[in-house]
């Protein structure tokens, strides 16, 4: 088997040097920006069937009520356009395979993994990430009055899927938690703390009801 | 990932259109559960790929009919499915991949085994051709139909429920569209070149046809983890009955063969008897009589067993 590349960051970001590893990035994602400008004539000109790349498309997303432009290609997909190219690091990348949650952001209102969606393929569409969340509302709030968290990697995709299970399920019982939040690991093993956040995070979100 | 072209058809003509009639060239992305896993991983490189996003139409569910684009959790929630279907897509691992996963997707996603997905092919070979999963970790792997070249199991969970129901599937080609039977939907590949289903690469699944009548089915799976996790084996079922007798059964376990297994083993076993204890019993054990476990899965053929029975059990409520 010849060796895999299963990242899209530019090998150079791995060695040390005198930036900070995001910075880097950044420039890098500016150079591929220009190069994709040169592309952009043949994108406008696409063929029947809206055929667009393999180089770097103009895309907009909506991310949080605001909308985004950038110049991606598009294998990108949205969690690295959110963190590499937004520099919207609130959602993690974790396994990249849509097995462990930590990349969870809320799409048309629904719980999605953004390791595993096109950024090109969320365009038209309701993005929400962890950075629309206030410390004070339910779910974060509950999250840090049940210490339901160690080391916080999974925590802003669990906030978001908490979050989105919450909207869709107001009244939930400890066994729709779980299965509301099956699709999320925690590798510090903070479930209980999890389980009483979301439930007690569930008498104040919107259509709850009361005590 | 390879860098790839992206397509956005608006009609399914024009995403044939889009498609190579050679493998390898050109895939069809509608969730994108498996398809992003299969090109991070380079096992699939394909130079374009063509999105069903903007193909409208596709994404309707009814008793009857179910579109390829449907999410598996607009399936567990609509109203009046068969109990074997919607118990089979509300076993689908996480909340998130069923909001992002289509049913079409389900059907059509690549084999699980741990080989294929690191590279050795869907035959998995070493480079001298020597297979490697019967000496190899095959805990998970075929229980029956694995006389090889093929050892995956087919990784549908949706595939046994359907093929129970008797479904038929609609795909559409450069030469029109085609009703198949989901059953024929699935084929054990000979060679290296050929793949796990009956698709040409340049065919699209576009819906799912479920006939109707009255049949009592139900689906019994077991998983090592009851959330986030595959199943080992899988069971669907579906009983025509007349007053307290089994007229006819259909009976399909999954995740045991390189394709859905249909066991008429099991169904003969079970037709002209009434449910009890003891004929659920007799056909779960039926179902397995003609197993030929590996060297590391002969757990699994007591796990079939016990999910045909269940399911058989779970049907006549």
């Amino acid at each position: 088997m010849s060796s895999k590349k299963t990242t899209e960051e530019p090998p150079q970001t791995r060695q040390s040097n005198g930036f900070s590893r995001r910075t880097f990035i950044q420039g890098v994602g500016v150079g591929t920006g220009t190069a994709g400008a040169l592309l952009t004539t043949e994108a406008e000109a696409a063929p029947a069937g809206g055929v667009v790349g393999p180089g770097p498309v103009p895309m907009t997303l909506k991310i949080n009520g605001k909308s985004r432009s950038l110049e991606a290609e598009p294998r990108v997909t949205l969690l690295d356009a959110l963190r590499n190219r937004l520099d919207m690091t609130g959602a993690k990348k974790v396994c990249d395979r849509a097995t462990c949650g930590a990349c969870t952001v809320i799409v048309d209102g629904q719980p999605v993994y953004s390791c595993t969606m096109l950024a090109i393929e969320a365009q038209g569409r309701e993005i929400r990430t962890i950075e629309s969340m206030s410390p004070n509302d339910p779910v974060p709030r509950n999250f840090v009055k049940h210490d339901a968290q160690q080391c916080g990697f999974c925590t802003p995709g669990f906030v978001m899927a908490c979050q989105s299970f919450l909207e869709n399920n107001p009244n939930p019982s400890q066994a729709d938690v779980e299965a509301g939040l099956s699709g999320n690991i925690c590798r510090c093993g903070t479930y209980v703390g999890l389980r009483m956040a979301a439930l007690d995070a569930a008498k104040e979100v919107k259509g709850a009801r009361r005590g | 990932m390879q860098a790839f072209e992206y397509a956005s058809p608006s009609s399914v003509k024009e995403a044939v259109g889009l498609l190579s009639s050679s493998w390898g060239e050109t895939d069809v992305l509608a969730g994108g559960t498996d398809l992003l896993s299969l090109l991070k991983e380079r096992l699939h490189t394909p130079k374009r790929v063509v999105s069903l996003r903007n193909v409208s139409g596709l994404n309707g569910v009814s008793a009857t009919q179910i579109g390829a684009t449907a999410t598996i959790d607009a399936l567990t929630k609509s109203k009046g499915m068969p109990a074997a279907l919607v118990q089979a897509a509300e076993g689908i691992t996480s909340p998130q991949m069923r909001v992002m996963g289509t049913v079409g997707g389900e059907l059509l996603q690549r084999p699980r085994c741990w080989y294929f997905r690191n590279g050795y092919g869907l035959l998995a070979k070493d480079s001298s051709g020597k297979a490697l999963v019967p000496g190899g970790e095959n805990q998970y792997h075929a229980i029956l139909g694995n006389k090889g070249p093929a050892y995956f199991v087919s990784a549908s969970s949706l595939a046994p429920a359907l093929i129970a129901l008797d479904a038929t599937v609609t795909v559409v080609g450069p030469d029109g569209e085609e009703e198949i039977s989901a059953e024929k939907l699935f084929r054990t590949p000979a060679g290296d070149n050929e793949r796990e289903n009956a698709l040409k690469p340049n065919q699209i699944l576009i819906a799912i046809k479920i006939p109707g009548g009255a049949v009592k089915s139900a689906t019994y799976e077991v998983r090592q983890r009851q959330l986030m996790d595959w199943p080992l084996v899988g069971a669907s079922v579906a009983l025509k009955m007349n007053g307290g007798t089994v007229e006819s059964a259909r009976i399909v376990l999954g995740h045991v063969a390189p394709t859905p297994w249909r066991s008429s083993e099991a169904e003969r076993a079970l037709t002209g008897k009434s449910i009890s204890e003891e004929t659920a019993m007799a056909a779960a054990k039926a179902a397995v009589a003609g197993a030929t476990p590996l060297s590391r899965n002969k757990h699994k053929v007591q796990l079939a067993s016990v999910a045909v029975k269940r399911a058989i059990l779970r049907a006549a409520g």
